[in-house]
């Protein structure tokens, strides 16, 4: 299993590729990192441009009709030039769960906007003790007349200090841990008695803790549905981000190989130390593996084959450990330059250390494959 | 576990750790200790030890240690870290105050060791340069003889703590016609000679602890040469062996793993499947450090004994840091969501940080302790060292 990429998908890679290496080396990103916003709104602008917003969404509410595969490609790309705008967090996730579950109106409503790069969006569904369970969900919502009235805490929103718009999952009806009555909701960021409070996270982004004090949302999707839908948006955001991890391991095992072929000690090079030689072959073999889940992880969300979340949570795991691995090796063979700011190596680290937090860490994905095996 | 101790050595224990109790000063108790601290709040501990006379327990009494037996040194680094006090400048202290007392001359002596034990002189080491990390003995730095004194040029890199040092202790590039290991000299530079510029290197936990340290045209006088001119590699040697020593971190893996089981029990919950993971993880890495700190103590009661340990400092040095790499990873985990965030630095209250305060340093603790596998002699030349003096291979 290769997947064999049609010409519009070639064409889509090298288009990503291109824009990348024309304006996102890693001086740009650093310089965007360290701005006061944190993201650059000129490469969200051509990133619009270029289609790339457009590019999962289905052709009926105005997009290029791409899917997961061109989630994949794009994503792996951005996971070689650490992109920092949130792609995932307004497109594949956002975007994604108006496109699964929003009414007609807030797909046209919302969708536009989304694909032309002028509003961008956030998630929050993490609250405090909830770890990784989108179940656990205590914030409230209440009906009021169209609306519902939103009261709670969501914590660690990445991109919240960005975002134009909110999806806030809150209950409607049901316990803590219940899976039903969870709902999902979309809040204005600039409404009334909702509070950010900002913080950078460890790769360089933007997140939030976030209050709300009987805030006012609209109902998306159906009311009590709320942690079904969230699953299957799961499943896109992880198949978005094994992609970029898959990227960012390409890069760090194309940096080590090289810098072991340079760096001499002993007066030979590194790399001609067997103990090196095996550990970047195990890297190689990290890699390889991870490229091949990723793909089949990404097809299998194409056709929407039943049993495609349990090999999301598989792929998510799988791909966790892998990083963590590749990443913790490169750091070692660099030695101290491994440890620098200065160096991408460390950058690439720690944005796969997000990644092995964002949407589920694979210590909590491993326990969800096995547990959905038992349940089938 | 604990050393079996005979009645006196187990009051000279509670005399430890009533002193500990009453005297660390509170103002170091804070988030990162590492990192939090001005050099002024760093020493204050640095100065309570030395008026006790404890600042230096590796030290002859002549020199101003306190003339304890192993047994004794061993108590009192378990106690203190354990504790979770600052350990005194491990580059004065450990470092280079026993090079000066073993092959310094009188005068050097008299100079230097009352001043690190003070606390007047704070120490820097000028050992590994860009081209020379693992492969030490290449260093490049030239020191040229030039009357009464030498002139040093070059760059030394790692430099840790380099922004606070009133010296360095640097290996130098004295007869660049031999094999590396001979042409090597250990030279004491005072960091405000005109010339030394000291370049901070930023490390992927946001932190400032090491340096580059450049030499332009430095003149030392000739005096500040320790020992022999070209046998410096033979004190630098010396010193690596007791830069490992203190290595296994025992006392420190235990108090992090006790902030671990106490950081899982407030974030997870017992019915949680993650939560008899942690147990068995953490109850994994209890069983790593049992089996290290068993190790230890067999080797303090040989060493006590008057048995020499061998390269046991490379065992040390690989358990030690591989253990306090996966305590930081699980801490790290452990928390959650909370563990994107990380603080800004230089730390200030007007960051805002989520989550509770005890995983405020989960994600830097994380990220800065990569660099254990990788300095004090990376990982893998420890292993090769084991292999090749004890295995004999």
């Amino acid at each position: 299993m290769d997947i064999q990429f049609t010409e519009e998908q070639e064409l889509l890679r090298s288009s990503v590729q291109r824009l990348l290496r024309d304006r996102y080396d890693f001086d740009a990103r650093r310089k965007i990192v360290a701005s006061e916003e944190g993201f650059s709104r000129k490469q969200w602008a051509a990133f619009a441009e270029l289609g790339l917003l457009a590019a999962p969404f289905t052709e009926a509410v105005g997009g290029l009709g791409g899917g997961p595969l061109s989630t994949m490609i794009i994503m792996q790309e951005f996971g070689r030039h650490l992109v920092v705008e949130p792609f995932v967090e307004t497109v594949v996730v956002a975007g994604g769960l108006i496109e699964q579950a929003g009414s007609d109106q807030q797909k046209q409503s919302f969708i536009p906007d989304i694909v032309a790069g002028t509003k961008l969006w956030a998630l929050a569904w993490t609250e405090k003790g909830s770890r990784f369970d989108p179940a656990t969900v205590t914030t409230t919502a209440r009906r009021d007349g169209n609306d519902y009235i939103l009261t709670g805490e969501k914590t660690a929103v990445i991109s919240a200090p960005w975002s134009d718009y909110l999806i806030v999952s809150a209950r409607t009806s049901g316990h803590r841990h219940d899976r039903g009555g969870v709902s999902l909701f979309v809040v204005d960021c600039h409404a009334a008695n909702l509070d950010l409070q900002s913080f950078r996270t460890i790769d360089g982004r933007r997140a939030a803790e976030i209050s709300l004090r009987e805030v006012r949302g609209q109902l998306l999707g159906k009311e009590g549905e709320g942690v079904g839908a969230l699953e299957s948006c799961r499943d896109r955001a992880i198949g978005a981000l094994c992609a970029e991890a898959v990227g960012a391991m390409g890069e760090l095992n194309a940096a080590t190989l090289e810098y072991s072929k340079t760096r001499k000690q002993f007066g030979t090079t590194i790399g001609s130390f067997q103990v090196l030689q095996h550990r970047m072959v195990d890297m190689f073999i990290a890699h390889q593996e991870a490229l091949s889940l990723m793909q089949h992880l990404s097809l299998s969300l194409e056709s929407t084959e039943a049993g495609v979340s349990r090999l999301a949570s598989g792929a998510k795991s799988r791909i966790g450990y892998a990083g963590k691995f590749v990443a913790d090796q490169a750091v070692q063979l660099h030695g101290g330059m491994g440890m620098t700011d200065e160096l991408n190596v460390g950058h690439y680290f720690k944005r796969i250390s997000s990644i092995n937090i964002q949407f589920g860490d694979p210590a909590y994905h491993v326990l969800r494959f096995a547990q959905l095996d038992t349940a089938a | 576990m604990e050393l079996a101790l005979s009645p006196e050595d187990a009051a000279f224990r509670d005399e430890v750790r009533a002193f500990i109790k009453d005297n660390y000063p509170a103002e170091m108790r804070v988030p990162n200790p590492e990192t939090d601290l001005s050099k002024a709040q760093m020493l204050l501990w640095h100065r309570i030890l030395a008026r006790k006379g404890w600042i230096a327990p590796l030290w002859p009494k002549e020199y101003g240690g306190p003339g304890w037996s192993i047994t004794r040194r061993f108590i009192f680094e378990q106690e203190t870290t354990r504790a979770g006090t600052l350990p005194p400048l491990a580059f004065s202290v450990t470092m280079v105050g026993p090079v000066i007392y073993t092959f310094g001359n009188d005068v050097q002596r008299k100079t230097f060791l009352p001043r690190i034990l003070s606390g007047e002189d704070w120490w820097c080491q000028g050992y590994s340069e860009p081209g020379s990390g693992s492969d030490l003995a290449t260093v490049r730095t030239k020191a040229v003889r030039d009357g009464d004194h030498y002139i040093v040029n070059g760059h030394k890199t790692w430099t840790t703590l380099a922004q606070h040092a009133d010296w360095i202790f640097c290996l130098v590039r004295t007869d660049p016609a031999v094999k590396p290991q001979s042409g090597i000299s250990f030279l004491l530079i005072d960091m405000k000679s005109p010339g030394v510029t000291v370049r901070p290197i930023i490390t992927i936990d946001g932190s400032h602890e090491v340096n580059d340290v450049f030499f332009e045209d430095v003149r030392v006088p000739v005096e500040n040469l320790i020992g022999e001119e070209n046998k410096g590699w033979t004190y630098a040697k010396f010193l690596l062996g007791n830069e490992r020593t203190s290595m296994a971190g025992i006392g420190r893996s235990t108090r992090y793993i006790a902030r671990l089981k106490t950081i899982v029990k407030a974030e997870i919950l017992e019915d949680d499947p993650a939560h008899l993971e942690f147990i068995r993880d953490i109850a994994r890495v209890e069983l790593d450090v049992l089996a290290l700190e068993a190790t230890e103590l067999r080797v303090v009661a040989q060493m006590a004994r008057g048995i020499d340990p061998g390269p046991a400092a490379s065992l040390f040095k690989i358990r030690g840091t591989e253990i306090f790499q996966d305590i930081t990873e699980l801490t790290h985990r452990a928390i959650g969501n909370y563990g994107l965030a990380i603080r800004e630095h230089p730390v200030s209250a007007n960051h805002f940080m989520p989550g509770p305060d005890y995983g405020h340093t989960a994600s830097e603790k994380y990220l800065n302790s990569r660099k254990l596998s990788i300095y004090g002699g990376s990982n893998e030349i420890q292993r090769n060292i084991i292999a090749k003096a004890v295995l004999g291979l």
